[in-house]
Parts: structure tokens; sequence; C-alpha cells
């Protein structure tokens, strides 16, 4: 029916779809509940195709549509994926029907409301995911900032201001950075297109510009250390399925960001530069895991969790570099793009299934402190299988998705530098160190409080929820083959692409 | 033929699945049937694949059942490669796992958990299974973090105690610090051979040997060294070597079948399998052996001396395990893979023998475990007090029985070994033996002899076990007793394991032994005159002296060598070190970085601190916007001036 138009119902479907539950009004929140269930399930199913019939053996663009959009600065609306963007896709629209299932019984102030926002929400990531016009993938990714900024703003915590403009301030400084660059490169090339722009001969230093004005933008999201300090206090604040998108989807931009645009755009700078991204990545992995092992809030351990684990997609998508020039071959650059791709992919289904059990305790207990639980598994058993899957997921372990990508990026990362490797296989310990540790305190043990004592195990509901969510960690950790397949050709251009030099003659 | 493979491993995963999920559903009796089915059906498909291989003359297979993934070139399967020695290690997984599923029935009768406990145990025999059957390092590390994941999810089975809670995350962590070098070390093979296949990467042995790896722009290591010592880190951490050995005493907060199945017979078993799976590689360094070999020692008999304070029962033989480990991980370094893999055969026997039974006298003592509390129990307990008596026997090498033969062989070939370390080696374990008896025969007196210590109640319900739980006992008891008259002619000297291990013909101090084997009864009289019998005898003797004819020689022993004793209690230190440096140490670090490097100074000082200095420029502005004409003119001039100046300065 939408041939050749997929993308683009991918996107105003939800965002049409918001705007609709937000016509329903807060009047009748079932009605919205409904809504939003059935725009955000039709949006999974619209997306189900482009896996299915995604063709995995073409680094070229797929599902591509082109239409004038503001013709007199040569801006298109052009949509298109790869084997990079299919994925995030996919684990955008299969999160928010999740988001939604969970908010049913737990947001009751402003339903309509929140619903649509995480709707318009989705739209917009979506939109991001799969702009091929610099300027169209600038609008998304602000417009992504307003419906977040507002989640965290209404139905956020005590402290949501200070969160919300932390939050705000940290990413749109750095966006507004990306936007020059945009410009910059459409100045040089009189074009938007982001193939135009990773065509264009560049001198070493614009291309370091660029690549920091990204950086910028990019590591911010991600976050990075040391930019990362908006996003314990965002989680902290947000409510439970604000925190779901944000760890799940929002940090994924940045990875994104540097795959899709840094790399391929400012080839030499980051060969350039490669150092640095590293040793950040290095940092999150280590300094970030210590500091998780010292939180005493749930959602702030894994907030930190969650920098820890995305250094691992950073230090994928640069280590490539040391890894030509240590070994002389492009061997195992593949390899560690794919690893990065599949962490982010695992760090999306993990850190949004980990969150969304703080939120079944948060539902019922109405406390994010380690110190209020102790020996949960008394009363919720289920619930506690539940957790402790995601968090032996969350330590890494094989047979779950939050092996692969930490596997594939450590064996990649010692054909640059054995110490890469050496600094990245200590998440093995802190990782384990900081979520079995919670694991302990939360839920083993004998029942500490009354509160615990009168926990219900879960509903229907959120066993769906998490159900759902521990059968993709466990079919990702068991057989990741097929997303692999899906991503093969792109990582493998991609490869090409930041291998070669692009210095102006 | 890969179907046989397919259900050996399959069954138990099933069997679990459904004990665990549908355990409310199916009940008591469905879980543990459907269990023991599952994993009867394993150790009946696992001997018939070793009686074809061993008598039919089967050939060894090497396959994959899927495709992991592809990337960048290199594939990673699941797959399984069954020659004699992973034939061998399912054949005692399987065997010890079906004991152990019976014996359950009567050992975790009355608890609540009792669905969640087999499906457990069947699990961790499925990820046993995967770990020895796996031909390549991907499964085989899946197979590892597995088991010790059951393992993590067993030790604190019973999670409302919080020693039980501690002790299984310790597990888990110092596993982790194992497997940290277990990664690092499957990265370099990665690296150095393109492929994580045993069969590719062994053929690329001596490319690894001839290579070297740049740790420091001036500082290089021998690669195939570094490769296998990463690797051994691993063995040490889940086979408790020393330093990592500090879980494993811990462990013995889980439910004692499990400290026989996981903690004695098989999981910690897996780092020596593991090596001499690995001996293609190991081979070809002489330091990693050298390693290898002091370590092992080391800890055969340092963990031994413990025993030998050790109160608790199933910690005496938990020390006892960490001891004969050590063993085992000493014949590797000595390159006598196979002798390590008999003692780790004969050892799983025995030592799951002592445990389970030592798990029939806690039941019988009412979950007493304090030997100090014990005592007499012989006439009470008379099926458990000879199998125990047997398993004993098999622990300290007294001649004839299964353990004679392994560690008698094993301690006659470390004394071969031509190694850096072997002279230390020898001595560690000849004198190994002499503390051997010295905890066991302490242990068994102190429960089955002399005077009854037990309060009044516990004695009136003193009685023996019930036959699931005796059952495996005898049935253990038996290979104990006489399974190295059998076994040792071909594992150790009839090239049982040609193809699966390799020995350099420099090292190969087996086939040195075998030119003097003339059968398992000239061995034995041979062995008799040998110091390790000897001093085996002294032990018994010695324990019997101290601790039941003259328990006043052992308080004066203890106060006449009381430091030592306090350095013995003390487990060397090696606990307090790691809670009191390393773990609050990474615990201070943590909350420093995060006060000091997070919110002072990122929040502090970048964060708030522009925030301020926006607010501090913003309110210069407000100053600067007077109104006043010629401020703005004079700014205005100070502006094209500055604008002029930084353009002359350009060019």
């Amino acid at each position: 029916m939408f041939s050749g138009h997929l993308l683009s119902v991918l996107i105003w479907l939800p965002i049409l779809g918001g705007f609709a539950v937000l016509a329903v009004g807060n009047d009748s929140p079932s009605t919205a509940r409904w809504a939003s269930l059935l725009v955000s399930i039709a949006t999974f199913a619209a997306s189900v195709p482009l896996y299915t019939e995604f063709d995995p053996h073409t680094a070229a663009m797929q599902f591509v549509e082109r239409a004038a959009w503001i013709p007199s600065v040569n801006a298109h609306f052009a949509l298109g994926i790869d084997g990079i963007a299919m994925p995030l896709i996919l684990l955008t629209t299969f999160t928010t029907v999740l988001v939604v299932i969970a908010g049913w019984g737990s947001v009751h102030k402003r339903v309509a409301q929140y619903f649509g926002a995480f709707l318009i929400l989705e739209g917009a990531m979506i939109g991001v995911f799969c702009a091929l016009d610099a300027l169209l993938f600038y609008v998304f990714w602000e417009v992504m900032l307003i419906p977040m900024f507002i989640i965290i703003g209404v139905w956020g915590g005590p402290r949501r201001v200070y969160a919300t403009i932390k939050f705000f301030l940290y990413t749109f400084l750095g966006s507004l950075l990306m936007l020059v660059a945009l410009i910059y490169l459409h100045l040089k090339s009189g074009s938007y297109d982001l193939g135009d722009f990773q065509r264009l001969p560049l001198s070493l230093t614009a291309q370091t510009m660029i690549f920091l004005a990204f950086f910028a933008a990019f590591a911010v999201k991600v976050p990075m250390w040391p930019v990362h300090t908006w996003l314990p206090d965002a989680h902290v604040e947000a409510p439970t399925g604000g925190s779901v998108i944000l760890a799940a989807i929002m940090l994924k931009m940045g990875g994104y960001g540097f795959l899709r645009l840094s790399l391929p755009i400012a080839p030499d700078a980051s060969r350039e530069l490669s150092w640095l991204i590293i040793a950040l990545s290095l940092i999150a992995v280590v300094y970030i895991g210590f500091v998780a092992l010292a939180q005493k809030d749930m959602k702030k351990l894994i907030a930190y969790s969650s920098i820890a684990h995305m250094g691992f997609v950073t230090l994928g998508a640069f280590v490539g570099y040391k890894i030509f020039a240590h070994t002389g071959s492009q061997t195992g650059i593949g390899m560690a793009l794919d690893g990065s791709m599949v962490q982010m992919i695992s760090h999306g289904l993990i850190s949004g299934a980990l969150f969304l059990c703080v939120g079944v305790m948060y539902d019922r207990v109405h406390s994010r402190d380690i110190d209020a639980y102790g020996g949960v598994v008394n009363t919720m058993p289920i619930f506690a299988s539940f957790m402790v899957l995601f968090a032996l997921a969350n330590a890494g372990l094989p047979g779950t998705s939050g092996f692969v990508g930490e596997f594939l990026v450590i064996l990649a990362s010692f054909k640059g530098n054995v110490w890469y490797a050496f600094f990245a296989a200590v998440t093995l310990i802190l990782g384990a160190a900081y979520t079995l540790w919670l694991v302990k305190r939360v839920i083993f043990g004998p029942i500490a409080n009354d509160k615990v004592a009168a926990l219900k195990d879960v509903d229907g509901r959120e066993f769906l929820v998490l159900g759902l969510l521990a059968v993709a960690v466990l079919l990702v950790g068991l057989w990741p083959a097929p997303l692999l397949d899906a991503m093969h050709a792109s990582t493998q251009h991609l490869t090409q692409q930041l291998l070669v030099s692009k210095l102006v003659p | 033929m890969e179907s046989i493979y397919l259900t050996i491993v399959l069954a138990p995963l099933v069997a679990a699945i459904l004990a665990g999920i549908g355990g409310r559903a199916i009940g008591r009796v469905g879980a543990q049937s459907v269990t023991i089915l599952g994993v009867a059906t394993s150790f009946a498909l696992s001997a018939l694949v070793l009686k074809r291989m061993v008598f039919d003359g089967a050939p060894s297979f090497d396959g994959s059942v899927y495709t992991w993934l592809v990337s960048d070139g290199v594939t990673m399967q699941v797959g399984f490669l069954i020659d004699h020695l992973s034939a061998l290690m399912m054949v005692v997984v399987t065997f010890v796992s079906l004991m152990v599923h019976i014996y359950t029935i009567g050992y975790m009768r009355d608890d609540p958990g009792y669905q969640r406990f087999f499906s457990y145990i069947s699990l961790f025999t499925f990820s046993m299974l995967m770990l020895v059957m796996a031909n390549n390092f991907m499964q085989l590390f899946f197979g590892w973090e597995a088991v010790g994941v059951v393992s993590y999810l067993l030790i604190g089975f019973w999670y409302t105690r919080p020693t039980a809670n501690f002790a299984s995350m310790k597990a888990f962590l110092v596993n982790r610090v194992g497997d940290f070098g277990f990664v690092l070390g499957i990265a370099a093979v990665l690296y150095y051979s393109g492929s994580l296949d045993y069969s590719t990467v062994f053929a690329h042995a001596q490319a690894i040997a001839a290579a070297r790896l740049q740790i420091t722009p001036t500082i290089s290591w021998s690669a195939i060294s570094f490769t296998c010592i990463c690797l051994f880190i691993g063995a040490m951490g889940k086979s408790a070597q020393m330093p990592l050995h500090v879980w494993l005493p811990d462990s013995m907060e889980g439910p004692t079948p499990i400290s026989a199945l996981i903690h004695a017979a098989t999981m910690v078993t897996a780092g020596i399998f593991m090596v001499a799976r690995m001996s293609p590689l190991f081979e070809l360094s002489n330091t990693a052996l050298s390693t290898v070999l002091v370590i092992g020692a080391t800890t055969a008999f340092f963990m031994g001396l413990l025993g030998v304070v050790a109160n608790d029962i199933k910690r005496v033989i938990a020390y006892s395990t960490l001891s004969q480990l050590g063993y085992m991980t000493a014949a590797l370094g000595a390159s006598a893979y196979a002798s390590a893999i008999f003692h780790l055969m004969t050892h799983a026997f025995f030592k799951a023998l002592l445990f389970l039974a030592a798990g029939s006298v806690i039941i019988a003592m009412h979950h007493e475990q304090d030997m100090r509390k014990m005592g007499g129990l012989r006439k009470y307990l008379p099926i458990t007090y000879w199998t125990f008596l047997i398993g004993s026997l098999a622990l300290i090498g007294f001649p004839g029985t299964a353990g004679f033969f392994s560690k008698d062989a094993l301690i006659d070939a470390v004394g071969r070994s031509h190694l850096p370390g072997a002279g230390y080696a020898t001595v560690c374990l000849t004198a190994g033996a002499f503390v051997t008896a010295l905890y066991t025969f302490r242990m068994f007196f102190m429960t089955f002899h002399g005077e009854e210590r037990m309060d009044h109640h516990t004695r009136e319900h003193l009685h023996e076990s019930p036959w699931v739980v005796t059952l495996p006992l005898v049935l253990l008891a038996i290979p104990s007793a006489v399974v190295g008259w059998f076994t040792i002619r071909p594992l150790l000297f009839g090239g049982f394991f040609a193809g699966a291990i390799q020995v350099a013909p420099t090292h190969d101090v087996l086939g040195a032994m075998a030119s003097e084997f003339h059968g398992p009864g000239a061995f034995l009289l041979g062995a008799i005159a040998g110091l390790p019998v000897w001093l085996a005898v002294a032990g018994v003797a010695c324990a019997w002296l101290f601790f039941l004819k003259r328990p006043q020689l052992a308080d004066a022993a203890e106060r006449r060598f009381h430091g030592l004793y306090r350095i013995l209690v003390a487990k060397y230190g090696f606990d307090w070190f790691n809670e009191n440096v390393l773990a609050a140490g990474a615990r201070r670090l943590g909350g420093g970085l995060w006060r000091f490097g997070d919110q002072d100074l990122i929040d502090g000082v970048m964060v708030d601190g522009s925030a301020r200095t926006v607010g501090w420029f913003s309110s210069v502005l407000r100053t600067v916007q007077s109104g006043y004409l010629y401020h703005y003119a004079f700014a205005m001039i100070l502006g094209l001036a500055s604008l002029l100046m930084w353009l002359l300065w350009r060019t």
C-alpha cells in the first residue's frame, strides 16, 4: 500500500498518531491508552518489512525516498536506510511498544499527553535514523529533544527542572556546533545530501574542525566521559518510560552519528583523533565502572552502567584506525564496527529492561534507593528471575546479547593494541561487580522491610513487557548471526570509507 | 551421529526448562522425574559414545551445529569436538550428575525450592557438556560462563542467607578475574591464528610460537607464553588455583549436592580440562608450563594445610579439593596432561562420594556441619561410614584405590619433569601426600570415631539416610575403589588421548614412565615402597594419634605452634586482603571518583561553573548596556581596533 514510502509512513504514523492521541485529551485516559497502543503496534508492524525485505548484500541505501523540501537551499526530504540504521529503527519501534504497555498502569497524570509525547518522539527518532539529508537530520535531531524535555519536565521526579535544563543545555549546545559544521559542509558542497558530504574532499584542518563540532554533539549524546554528567541526573528524574527511551534509543543517536557522519565525512580527522576517542572510551569503561560501584540509587547505577557500556560503542567505532596502523591490514576493523553496532542494539534491550525493572519496583515502593529494598525475591520470584537475567546480561554473560558486542570489540581491539583490550576487558570484572552487587542488595537476602513484604509479583502486563525483552536478549545472544548478516555489507562499506583519505590534494 | 551429540546436550537443557518454568505445573515428582530422565539419557548416550570410540574404534567427530555469527570473515560456530578426551569427560560429568540428581531427592526433600534446584543442576549439566564438547573458543567460553552462572545461582540457592549471597557473588567475581585473563587469551588466539576453531588454532600453533607481542614500544613478550598464561589465568579462576582460590571454600554455602557436583567433581575441573585441551599451545611455551607447575604445586601443598585446621566438615573437603586441583594443575605443568585427566576422573568419583557422604552426615546431624559436635557416628550411619572410608582411602592414595593409581603416577610424572620449578613441585606434592592423609583422617576420626559430642536431641534422631541418598554413595564408592586398576594402563600409557593431547618429545614424562610400566599389579608393588605411600600412612597415623587417641596432643601442638596456627586459621590472609584492600579499595575509589571527578570537578567546576560564567558574563553585559552613547561608541572603537589588529596579525 505504501510501497516506496515505507520510511515516511514510519515517521509520520507515530507523529500524527501522537497528535491524535493528544487530541483525545486527558479526559478519557482509556481511549488514549488504546489509541497509543494501536499506533505503536501499527508502527512496529510497519517496520517489520524493513528487515524482511532488506537486501543484506548491498551497502547502498534502501527504501529510498527523495522529495524536494526547501528548494532555495537545495534541501530534500530524503530518506533511506542501510544495515546500520535498520536495526536501530526496529529497536525504536519495538521499544516504543513496550514503553506504551509499561506506561499503561503506571501513569495517571495527563495520560494522553504522556503517550502522545512518546509517539511523537518515536517518529522523530526514526527520522534521525533514516534522514539522508543533513538539514532534515538536524531538524529531527532537535525535534527529538522537545518531547523528551517535556517527558522529564512534566512526569519527572522532584529535581526534574534541574535535570531537564542540564539535559537540554548539554545536548543543545552540542548540536548547535553540529549545525555550524553542517552549514559549512553545505556551503562547500552546495547540497545537504549526506552522500555528497561523504564524497566531499576536505583539508585536514577543515575535517578536524568538523570532527570536533560533530564530536560535541555526539559525545554528549552517547554520552562520553567527561560530558556524561547530565545522564544520571536525567535518568533519575525521568519517569520510567522516559528512562527507557533515553537509554535504549537516544543514547544510540550519538553512536549512530559517529558512524554515519563523523567517520565517513571526516575520515582523516577521525584517524588523527582516534586516540582521543579511544582514550575517552576506555576511561568510560574503567572510571565509570568504578563510579557505578559507588551508587546508592538504582537508576543512577544503571545510568552509569550505560555510560560504561556505551564506551564499547565508541571504542569499536574508532579502534579500526589503530588496527590498520598496527597491522597494516583492514582485518578486524569490520569486527570492531560489528561489535559497536551489536553493542548498541544489545544495550538498548538490556538497559531498557533494567529501567523497566526499576520502574516495576518503583511503582510499588516509590523509592529508587537500593537501601529501601532487600529480599525482593521472597515476594516477587518471577520478577526476580527477570531481574537476575537482565543483570547477568548487563554483566555480559555469553548467551545473552550483552556478551556479543563486548566480545567482538575486545577481540578486535586486541589487534589495535593489547592495552585497549586489557582496559576494555576490565568491564568483565567491574560490570559484574556493580551489577551483581546491586542484585545482591535488592533481590536477595531476607525481606528487608514491610514494604518489601507487601510486594505483589508482576502482573500480566509487566510480565509481557519483561518477557518480550527477555526473549529478545536471549535471541540476540544465542543467535546473533541474522543481525550481523544484515549489517555486514554496511560495516564493510564503512570500513572502506574510513580508510580512504579524502584530503584535498 | 550428530543427533546423538545434540541429544546428549539438549536432554538436560529441556529438562531444566521444564522443571524451571513448568515447575509449579509438573510438581516435585514431575520435576525430579523429568530432570533425572534427561541426565540419564545423556549419561547413557555418553557411555555409548565412549564405548564406540574406545572399543569399536569410531573416529573422532568435529563438526558444527549452527553458525553463531560471521563477522569480518571470522566464523564463530556452535559445534562439537568429540574425541577420547571429551568423551571421557562427558561420561564423568553425566555419571556424577546422575548420582547427584538421585541423591538430591533425599537431600532436598523438605526444601521449598525443590523444583528450582533440579532445574539448576540440569542446567548445569547442559552448560558443562557444552563446555567439554566445544570445538571452538567461543563455545568454550559460553560453557565456561554458563557453569559459572549456575554455580552462582546454586551457591546462593538459599537466598535469604546473607552469607550465601555474599559467597555466590564472591565466587562469580573471582571467576570473572580469571575470565578477564581468559578473554585476553582468546583475543590473542584470534589475533595470531585468525580463527577461534580449535583445529585451525592448533594448526597455527607454530606461527603463534614464532610471534612476539609488543607490550610497550621497547618491550615485547613471547606471544605463545602470553596467550597460554592468559588462558591459564582463566583456568586459575575456575579451578581455584592460588591466588584465585578464595571463592571455593565459601562456595560451601550452597547445598551439599552441588558442592559434590559443581565444586568438586566437574566445574572446578573445567580449568584442568581446558589446559589439557590446549596442550598443543602450552607445549610450545616452557614459561607457561613452569608457571602452571609452580602455581599448581603451591596450591596443592598450602591449601592442603588449611584442611588440617578447618572444623566444618564441608570446608575440610573443600580445602582438599583445592589441594587436589593443585595436583592436577601441577601435572599439567609437567606436561603429564593424561595424568591430570586421570586424576580428574578418579577425583570426580571419590570427591563426589566424600561430599555426598558428608551430606548424608549433615542430614543425620540436622544440618550441623561442625565436626567438633560430631564423633562416633559409625554405628548410626553404617553405609555412610563405609563409603566415606572408601572415599577417604582413595583421597589419600591408599594402595589399590583409584586415587592411589592416579596420584602416585602423577607425583612420579612431575618428579621426572625437567622444567624450572619441577624440583619444588615434587617436594610440594610429595609432602602433600602426608598433609592429605592427615586432614582426611582427622576428619574421618572426628566424624565417625571417638566420643559422641552431639547434643542429646540430635543423638536420639540419628539414623542412616534413605536409599536415594545411600545408593549414589555405593555407586560412587565402586569406581572410587577399583577404577584405577582398569584405567591406568590405557589412560596413561596406552595412547588413549592420542590426537586429543599433544606432548612435545622433550616434555614426555609419561612416555618415560611407560617403559617402566608392567601392569597395575607391578605398579602397585613398586609404589608401596615409595615415599608418597609411606607419607600417607604416616599421615593417617598422626591423625589417629592427635585427633583420636590423644586429642590433648593436638591442643598442645596448637599452643606450641601458635603463630603458624594463626596463619592457617586466617587462611594466609587472602580473604582479609581481598575484602579490606581490593573490594574496599574499589568501593572507595568508586566513591572518590564519583564525588571528586563527577560531582566536584565536572559538574562543580565545568558545568555549573560554565553556568556561573555565563551568569557573570551576562551581568557584565547588563552593565555594559548602560544606555550611554559614549559607552557604545567606545566599545565599537575597541572592537574595530581588535578586529583590525587581528587581521594585521594574521597576514
